[in-house]
């Protein structure tokens, strides 16, 4: 590589403080300003300004029902599933110090789809408190196979083995896949066709009761995200070289690895397995912003938050009235986006 | 502040599993390092050199026996407070992530900032100024993983001063480098050694480096300390053969103005 490629632009060397404000800044209002436009697209035009007059009783203004009642909760869990799917792509990534990998490479999003197949084919309708049965099973499902990762990868008071973690993440990603393969094949055509259609993934989840069951779990894992960012950055530099430089490795791996494992779990138990989001905006955001932690895993938030809810935004509009599944959508852009990285890389 | 180990002993738990297959531990280990001063680390492959340092740096806790810093012993410290007094720079090192080398040397710097704290003008500062001393400022801006071996192994190196050590531990650092900047990193070691004072530990294989740098060697064969001493004593056609099993020439080098090792064969 040539003098003048591997230059890096000036912001590199800026202070942290200035390009953590800058970047906050800029993602911040790029997600606000894409909550705010996306529910004011589809199929009958409404008008912002109408929607928060509040001089317009709430029963007589219908743009104001068509933003909060019909658009805003789809557009709000499409932007806490976006963040939390970035946020817990980077910290998976850094964890396994392998940029490639994604939310669902431990096998979380395998175990919490067999929870939500058992459910909705078993028919099951059980709920505790504001959690109704799908979401219930899949977290359970999410949480099994963290415990099964977990209890794999992880000697007693040791540090994580990375390549075990690999391992065992992938072969329950198979072996969860087959069973529910199993699942789906002794199923009728109803409950497989609702099973199919939860693994492509939906935001359009209908109330805002869901996202407030799950905005609990996702606020606990940002709560741990916080103190993750500078041991990342020294973590991925390898366990031993992160230790020498003052990282209790055994806790920073423990709190990424739950953590990222419970905003997964969460994101999927709300809106399915939408793939993509956790490896195709870390990468965004680095071309952008540079790898320093502190910086990629706020700014892949909030990234995050603005990308699946236009890509949701794509989904139910592009091809309107017909609705493409939103995990479609991320899929098509993020597998050629992956191969390009993995060429990139080579 | 004096770095010692008293009569260590380690297993690798892999190994304890399987038997004992003493190749791969350390027995009774025990040795002064003493402050400001360059100490050499010498032995066969697979002799223990860097299970010691990792023993030394805390990394590995012994089964027996301690470590200890001056007064402290090394196991008790939080991996914090360590990394204030010790830092390390290994045989290479590979980012996950395509870091700047300002990124890279700053990283040496979190041991001293809180949790939340962001780096201030004063680590900036002190970054410049290992950047400066490792001759490297004008890479601040480049990426890491685009330099060549001798730049990265003086980017870590700058990176460890970064952190102020009292005590710089390096396990074979020109390992993987040609002449050249084998002499570099030397002198630049020699130079920090004296001029800033920080007590270095040096595994490597290189006789002839660890003749023109060390005041002291430690010379390890089987997970045992053979012989430790001043240079001047300690290395001999002798010890060599008794080390490596190698017959060998040692003698004082007029123009490089220490002693050399040419080796002859193996005995």
């Amino acid at each position: 590589m040539n003098e003048a490629v591997a230059l890096k632009p000036a912001h590199a060397i800026a202070p942290i403080r200035t390009r953590l404000a800058v970047t906050v800044l800029g993602f911040g209002t790029l997600a606000v300003v894409t909550c705010l436009i996306a529910p004011l697209v589809g199929s009958t035009h409404i008008s912002l300004a109408r929607a928060f007059d509040r001089s317009i009783p709430f029963a007589e203004n219908v743009d104001a029902q068509i933003f909060f009642v019909a658009r805003l909760p789809r557009v709000l869990s499409g932007a806490l599933v976006g963040a939390a799917l970035a946020a817990a792509g980077v910290v998976f990534q850094a964890l396994l110090r392998n940029p490639l990998a994604t939310p669902f490479t431990l096998g979380v999003s395998a175990g919490a789809s067999l929870g939500a197949m058992l459910v909705i084919i078993f028919g099951l309708t059980v709920s505790v408190g504001p959690f109704s049965a799908v979401p219930l099973a899949s977290f359970a499902g999410a949480a099994v196979a963290t415990a099964i990762v977990y209890w794999l990868a992880t000697p007693y008071r040791k540090a994580m083995s990375t390549a075990v973690l690999l391992l065992a993440g992938v072969t329950l990603n198979s072996f969860f896949s087959a069973l529910i393969m199993f699942v789906q094949y002794v199923a009728d055509f109803a409950q497989a066709y609702r099973a199919a259609r939860w693994l492509m993934g939906d935001l359009d989840v209908g109330t805002f009761q869901p996202i407030v069951a799950a905005l609990p779990l996702v606020v606990i894992a940002f709560a741990l995200f916080a103190l993750l960012p500078s041991a990342l950055n020294v973590l991925s530099l390898g366990p031993d070289a992160a230790a020498t430089r003052g990282v209790d490795v055994v806790k920073a791996q423990r709190i990424a690895f739950f953590s990222a494992s419970l905003a997964t779990s969460a994101a999927v138990s709300l809106a399915g397995p939408i793939g993509f989001v956790g490896i195709v905006v870390p990468h965004l955001v680095r071309l952008m912003v540079g790898v320093d932690h502190r910086i990629v895993l706020p700014a892949s938030a909030l990234f995050g938050a603005a990308f699946l809810v236009a890509c949701d935004l794509g989904a139910r509009t592009v091809l309107a009235p017909v609705e493409i599944p939103v995990g479609v959508v991320t899929a098509l852009i993020g597998g050629p986006f992956f191969l390009w990285l993995l060429v990139r890389r080579s | 502040m004096t770095l010692s180990a008293e009569r260590l002993s380690y297993t690798y738990p892999l190994s304890r599993s399987q038997g004992a297959a003493t190749e791969f531990s350390l027995e009774d280990v025990s040795i002064s390092i003493a402050p400001r001063s360059l100490t050499g680390l010498l032995g066969p492959n697979g002799c223990g050199k860097t299970t010691l340092l990792k023993l030394l740096s805390g990394v590995l806790k012994p089964d027996l026996g301690s470590v200890r810093l001056g007064d402290r012993e090394v196991r008790l410290l939080s991996r914090r407070v360590l990394a204030q007094q010790i830092a390390v720079v290994p045989q290479e090192t590979h980012p996950a992530f395509d870091f700047t080398v300002m990124e890279m040397v700053l990283m040496g710097r979190h041991p001293h900032l809180g949790a939340f704290q962001l780096e201030g003008p004063g680590d900036l500062a002190i970054a410049r100024e290992a950047l400066i001393a490792t001759g490297t400022l004008h890479l601040a801006g480049r990426s890491y993983m685009t330099l060549s071996g001798g730049e990265k192994q003086r980017v870590v190196i700058a990176s460890a001063l970064a952190q102020m050590p009292k005590v710089l531990l390096l396990d074979e650092p020109t390992a993987s480098l040609d002449l050249g900047y084998q002499l570099e990193i030397a002198s630049l070691l020699k130079q920090l050694n004296r001029q800033r004072g920080v007590t270095m530990v040096l595994a490597t294989h290189d006789l002839n480096l660890a003749a023109s740098l060390c005041d002291t060697l430690v010379l390890v064969r089987e997970g045992r300390v053979l012989m430790q001493g001043p240079t001047k004593e300690v290395l001999t056609s002798a010890s060599v053969r008794q080390l490596y099993g190698v017959i060998a020439d040692v003698a004082f080098h007029e123009r490089a103005g220490h002693l050399t090792v040419v080796p002859v064969s193996r005995q």
